[in-house]
């Protein structure tokens, strides 16, 4: 229980300011896509014997790619392209899971997470995930606004926007890779956006937004987990849930509030 | 005086494919052309070939000696489109100060003078009072305003404004053209997409375009009846000088069938309705 409220929040961390970006660029559905896209490198990870974070990765570079790849050679947009891929990852990694009979217990773990069974090796993992996503953003963080607000001034200012698009993918994959253990492939996404979202709905700047995603995230990982803990729920499910519902209380208690208020445009 | 922007039989367009061709001009500092025409007249593919976001399709273009997009030091850039996430928080003062980024790299902090120039620029621009505003709750007109303010205090050589007076209500238009006159009196090159006839009228040379280049040159040269006909296609006679009727403009204007909009001297014309 120690291991995994500390792995819960080291996750939380690197979701909430990497879930930030992502929302700013309005990149959350490529998350949810590399969410998925991991699910068959883990589990021809498992089958072969290596670790599984090298077939996540290995997972999210395909479906980076192939994203990249459908976008440009087609004229479909990248929704088209990712929402195929996206199932087509998911639905490969499950055949190959069930190759196996011994896995079937895995396929729950991987897709729902095992944040229980985390080890402190995965847990320093983790860590040294969550203090370089959170170096990079902040090392990055004037091209990376730039960019979410208008690719185009990014690249006038002299910023070299193809790479910085790369880091930022790099990002988000190697952050998911990092937290499926924790909430599983399945509810990354939940991770990633909830908290990241209930934070846009409440502050003025981007560095509070990371910040109280962040906050969001580690609240959601420690009310989560206890409640799953009393109760005998699944943890990770609990967590996302938790976010979720945080993220819908805040936006219920400011309609309120900006109901109760005369709200300030039309003063004028 | 060594001209800042130089274009010798410049076809600009993408994939290859040239929208408009043969665009000879130089321009030294303190100038400001506007390039006017219909929407898809090659305008903003002009802008952004300047900005060094597309490559020449035929030709050669220098800014201050070299290719554009070796010169984003010196260049500022106001796209015709704000992209906007649906939930970005941030202030408007702080997407001003985005314009001083460029000046103090990654991570350098904005010095004092820097502020200074976000002031200016937002004063010049009507906007201090909105400097606490979420971007979001802004007008469009606001919201231009801020974006304008932004390429502003780059004090770029070379500002490029794609359609600055899109949403500008009449008192914030001549604000935009005292602002013009101040950049040019320090000396930078503006250049200017626009479809409004009265703020061409007011630049040092314009170029009017329409799938090619219809005339280049002083305003009164290059804005007679007979040209703007042809880039436009109806024009009525105007004491001011001609008047434009754009049939074939299509922003969401919201005039009846047989209204076509008038480009031109209508004092406090709204473009899109958004200004307070």
């Amino acid at each position: 229980m120690q291991r995994a409220l500390v792995a819960a929040v080291v996750v939380a961390v690197a979701t909430g300011v990497v879930g930030t970006l992502m929302v700013l660029r309005g990149m959350a559905f490529l998350g949810d896509a590399l969410a998925h896209g991991v699910l068959p490198g883990i589990a021809a990870a498992l089958l072969i014997g290596i670790p599984s974070v090298v077939g996540a990765l290995a997972g999210a570079a395909v479906m980076m790619g192939g994203v990249t790849a459908v976008t440009r050679r087609t004229r479909l947009s990248s929704d088209v392209a990712i929402g195929l891929l996206f199932v087509g990852m998911l639905a490969l990694g499950v055949v190959i899971i069930s190759r196996s009979a011994d896995f079937a217990g895995s396929l729950t773990d991987i897709l729902f997470g095992e944040v229980l069974g985390v080890s402190w090796p995965q847990i320093a993992w983790q860590a040294g995930v969550a203090v370089a996503v959170v170096a990079l953003a902040w090392a990055l963080r004037r091209p990376l606004l730039l960019m979410a607000m208008d690719p185009d001034q990014a690249r006038v200012a002299g910023y070299r926007v193809g790479l910085l698009e790369a880091v930022l993918l790099g990002m988000i994959a190697i952050t998911v890779v990092a937290s499926f253990i924790v909430v599983g492939a399945l509810l990354v996404f939940g991770m990633l956006l909830a908290p990241a979202g209930a934070a846009a709905l409440i502050t003025r700047r981007i560095g509070s937004m990371m910040i109280v995603a962040a906050g969001v995230g580690v609240l959601s990982a420690y009310v989560g987990l206890l409640l799953s803990w009393y109760l005998d729920l699944a943890a990770g499910a609990m967590v996302v849930l938790t976010a979720t519902v945080i993220f819908f209380v805040v936006l219920v208690a400011q309609e309120l509030l900006a109901w109760r208020r005369p709200h300030p445009e039309h003063a004028s | 005086m060594t001209p800042l922007v130089e274009c010798r039989a410049l076809a600009v367009g993408y994939g290859g494919r040239a929208v408009v061709r043969d665009i000879d001009l130089s321009l030294d500092p303190g100038t400001w052309l506007a390039v006017i025409g219909t929407n898809g007249s090659g305008k903003s593919t002009f802008l952004k070939t300047l900005a060094g976001l597309i490559a020449p399709v035929q030709g050669a273009v220098r800014v201050a000696g070299a290719p554009p997009a070796e010169r984003a030091a010196v260049v500022s850039y106001l796209s015709q489109s704000h992209e906007q996430g649906f939930l970005l928080p941030i202030r408007s003062r702080d997407v001003v100060r985005m314009g001083r980024w460029p000046a103090r790299g990654l991570m350098g902090r904005l010095r004092s003078d820097d502020e200074q120039m976000v002031d200016r620029a937002m004063d010049a621009l009507g906007i201090r009072d909105l400097a606490d505003e979420p971007l979001g709750t802004l007008s469009g007109g606001q919201c231009q305003r801020v974006h304008l303010a932004q390429a502003t205090c780059r004090n770029a050589q070379l500002m490029l404004l794609d359609e600055p007076t899109s949403g500008l209500d009449a008192a914030s238009q001549e604000r935009y053209l005292a602002l013009m006159d101040s950049e040019r009196a320090r000396g930078a090159v503006i250049v200017s997409a626009t479809h409004d006839v009265r703020e061409a009228r007011r630049a040092d040379v314009v170029l009017v375009v329409a799938g090619r280049v219809v005339a280049c040159g002083p305003p009164g040269q290059a804005l007679t009846a007979q040209v703007l006909a042809e880039a436009f296609g109806v024009v009525i006679a105007d004491p001011d000088g001609p008047v434009v009727i754009d049939p074939h403009h299509g922003h969401g204007h919201h005039h009846g069938p047989g209204a076509p909009h008038v480009h031109g001297h209508v004092p406090g014309h709204d473009h899109h309705g958004h200004e307070h």
